[in-house]
């Protein structure tokens, strides 16, 4: 038991690893373009896509996520010149609207290009198995995964507190008019700010290429994660991204895990299995609940 | 005078409507089916297979000509009911068929029975349909949505397996899924899992597996949920000497996209491609020949639906507006040939037929193929006949 729970936390933190990988680029673009993009998911799965493609042609995973990023920013880029641009200065409910458009057309454009069924993406040679940490087989790629994310959060961190566009960046978030004001070109600001946004979607959706069907839809499961995240930690606030991750991921994997087993000491096994199942499904939600009420702009708030 | 003129006009035209509609020189099959969204692959599979087998039938159904009306119903109830209402009211379709899935097909069924269309089911099997809710309208030429899982736990008791596993997503089918299995597999489970539908990360439930020391697995996962837990399974390090059986609607097209990582796994289904009958040869031929894929479970589902009313329409001698007469003759479905071999209806007009063990096998050019082990299962009905009053 005690090798089990264990095991599971070390999952709850290769869950939130890869939870911040999804949700960084969606906070980073709410919160400094105060741009509800509900076509995150379909970056991330745009990404996938990508690589899954270039892997197969080159006959490498690694190759396949060099090209896979610069062609998923491309992506990116042409719809933030070509349609959310316009969008901007318009009310949360036209982004919405035009977001989820983007889903739907995307969602059947990959259909189209790439067919009905799921494309092959096979793990790296060499890190498909697992390594023994401890008494415990674990998956070597996840390994990696944790990895990425880690060093993306070192970026991010990076870049927003120790460099000019991070100064800019924060500038936009925090006072858009006075940012302006001072000279930012905030329209190629936002622009860079939306690709790298795509950026960080596309290598969400690279790295768990391997994991996950690589099919049209993938990322809308994706993206209410990514929301649940977002919301919890403080809309536009990396740090908040990170700890609203932390707190989705461990929940999630110890809800869905140590509760019905917690419940079969106290109930039959029938009623333990379906009530511990269907909290389980529902924790991380109960938890955003919880700390909506307490703090209605998340953790940590990134425009106080 | 001119409104004399009028009527008669009236008249006449009224005449050549209902003499329009006496001669019953066609049949119109509503064919509302998934075809957009990321759920929507079935549905191109048996919109493309049901195609197929009227072109191999010369564009005719039973020696009337055949008309196929499609309607997209967006995998939402509401856009069904909607589509439905277009297809049964404006163009008066003789049969409704083509529903993937089981919240569509209980939205759109009553409004169809009370408008004595036939309802064909292509796929989806709810139980309660099949039984309380069982009507003469209704035919099903697939399978009652248990019945995989019934073959699954059959499967793994016949194999004598002692700790079993069972997953499957924490909604009305999976749990359904979950009854069926061990309607079957009477011992007790090592551990049945519940992850909520979608989700993306299975180390949690792995983990637990292996905790549990199972020695074998059931999964339904259906769509992306099973590719997902399979790869990350095969990552896991799991003993390679588990044994994972899983039902195979998704094990025709979809599993076999991870290549190795399924070769060698058992999966169950009504059908297999490599069934020796020449119907079945005929139709993955074709299929094969038109499309470059081979065909799913589903569109073996769909080009049975276009042959069981071709004889159905030739046996009432073209007559279909009498509902009884051609309900009968789908019930009897003389000289249908079926891809699955013989075919027969139980009371409840869903079929009696075969569950199948089939297994992924890797081909000599590289390929994977799911392959026919052997019946499981025969002459199958299901759990839920009982309930229905139908004689």
């Amino acid at each position: 038991m005690g090798i089990l729970l264990l095991e599971q936390t070390l999952n709850g933190l290769q869950f939130s690893v890869t939870l911040f990988l999804i949700a960084a680029g969606l906070t980073l673009v709410f919160g400094v373009m105060n741009f509800v993009n509900l076509a995150h998911g379909s970056l991330f799965m745009v990404g996938a896509y990508f690589a899954a493609w270039f892997a197969g042609v080159f006959g490498s995973f690694w190759l396949g996520l060099l090209c896979a990023l610069p062609a998923t920013a491309l992506v990116g880029l042409v719809i933030e010149v070509l349609v959310l641009r316009r969008l901007y200065a318009k009310d949360h409910m036209v982004h919405v609207l035009a977001t989820f458009a983007l889903i739907l057309i995307f969602n059947d454009l990959v259909r189209i290009v790439w067919g009905p069924l799921p494309l092959p993406l096979d793990l790296p040679t060499g890190l498909a198995g697992a390594i023994n940490l401890g008494p415990v087989p674990y998956s070597s790629f996840r390994l990696v995964i944790m990895l990425s994310g880690v060093l993306v959060g070192l970026l991010l961190w990076f870049l927003v507190t120790r460099t000019r566009i991070g100064m800019w960046v924060r500038a936009g978030a925090n006072n858009r008019e006075m940012a302006i004001a001072m000279g930012v070109n905030v329209k190629w600001l936002y622009t860079a700010v939306f690709t790298f946004g795509t950026v960080l979607s596309a290598l969400a959706g690279v790295m768990l290429g391997p994991f996950v069907a690589v099919e049209s839809g993938m990322g809308d499961g994706v993206l209410i994660l990514a929301f649940v995240v977002v919301v919890i930690g403080g809309i536009g606030s990396v740090l908040g991204a990170a700890a609203g991750a932390l707190i989705v991921g461990v929940v999630d994997t110890l809800g869905r895990t140590a509760l019905p087993a917690l419940l079969s000491a106290l109930l039959p096994p029938t009623i333990a299995t379906s009530l511990g199942s269907a909290l389980g499904s529902m924790m991380i939600y109960l938890v955003m609940v919880l700390v909506l009420f307490w703090r209605p702009s998340g953790l940590f708030p990134a425009n106080t | 005078m001119k409104t004399n003129k009028l009527l008669l006009g009236m008249t006449s035209v009224l005449t050549a409507l209902s003499l329009n509609a006496q001669a019953a020189d066609s049949i119109k099959i509503g064919f509302l089916t998934t075809l957009s969204g990321p759920a929507s692959a079935p549905g191109i599979d048996q919109s493309d297979a049901f195609k197929l087998a009227l072109k191999q039938l010369g564009g005719k159904l039973g020696g009337l000509p055949a008309e196929m009306i499609s309607v997209d119903d967006q995998f939402s109830p509401d856009a069904a009911k909607q589509g439905a209402d277009r297809l049964l009211r404006r163009d008066k379709v003789d049969v409704l068929t083509g529903v993937i899935y089981s919240n569509v097909l209980l939205a759109v069924t009553p409004a169809a029975i009370a408008n004595k269309t036939i309802v064909l089911s292509s796929n989806a099997g709810p139980a309660s349909i099949a039984g309380k809710d069982c009507s003469p309208y209704f035919f099903s030429v697939s399978w009652q949505n248990d019945a995989p899982h019934e073959a699954g736990g059959k499967y793994m008791l016949d194999k004598g397996y002692k700790r079993v596993a069972v997953i499957a997503p924490n909604y009305p089918a999976g749990k359904d899924a979950a009854t069926g299995f061990k309607r079957f597999y009477k011992n007790e489970l090592a551990i049945e899992m519940y992850p909520k539908l979608g989700q993306l990360d299975f180390a949690a439930e792995i983990a637990q597996l292996r905790a549990a020391n199972v020695d074998a697995i059931y999964y339904f996962l259906p769509g992306g949920m099973g590719v997902n837990f399979t790869k990350q399974y095969s990552a896991s390090g799991m003993d390679p000497k588990i044994v994972r059986v899983f039902q195979g609607y998704d094990a025709d097209q979809q599993m076999l996209t991870v290549g190795d990582l399924i070769n060698g796994i058992v999966n169950t289904g009504q059908w297999s491609s490599d069934m020796d009958n020449e119907a079945n040869k005929l139709f993955v031929s074709e299929f094969t020949k038109t499309y470059g894929r081979v065909p799913s479970t589903y569109a073996s589902q769909a080009w049975d639906a276009a042959y069981l009313l071709d004889a159905a329409v030739r046996n009432v001698g073209g007559k279909i507006e009498d509902r009884e007469a051609f309900i009968a003759a789908i019930k009897e479905a003389k000289g249908f040939k079926s891809v699955r071999g013989d075919f027969k209806f139980a009371r409840n007009h869903f079929p009696i037929q075969n569950q199948y063990a089939r297994v992924v096998t890797k081909m000599p050019d590289g390929k994977y193929l799911n392959k026919m082990v052997g019946p499981v299962l025969k002459d199958h009905s299901d759990a839920y006949i009982g309930e229905c009053a139908m004689k």
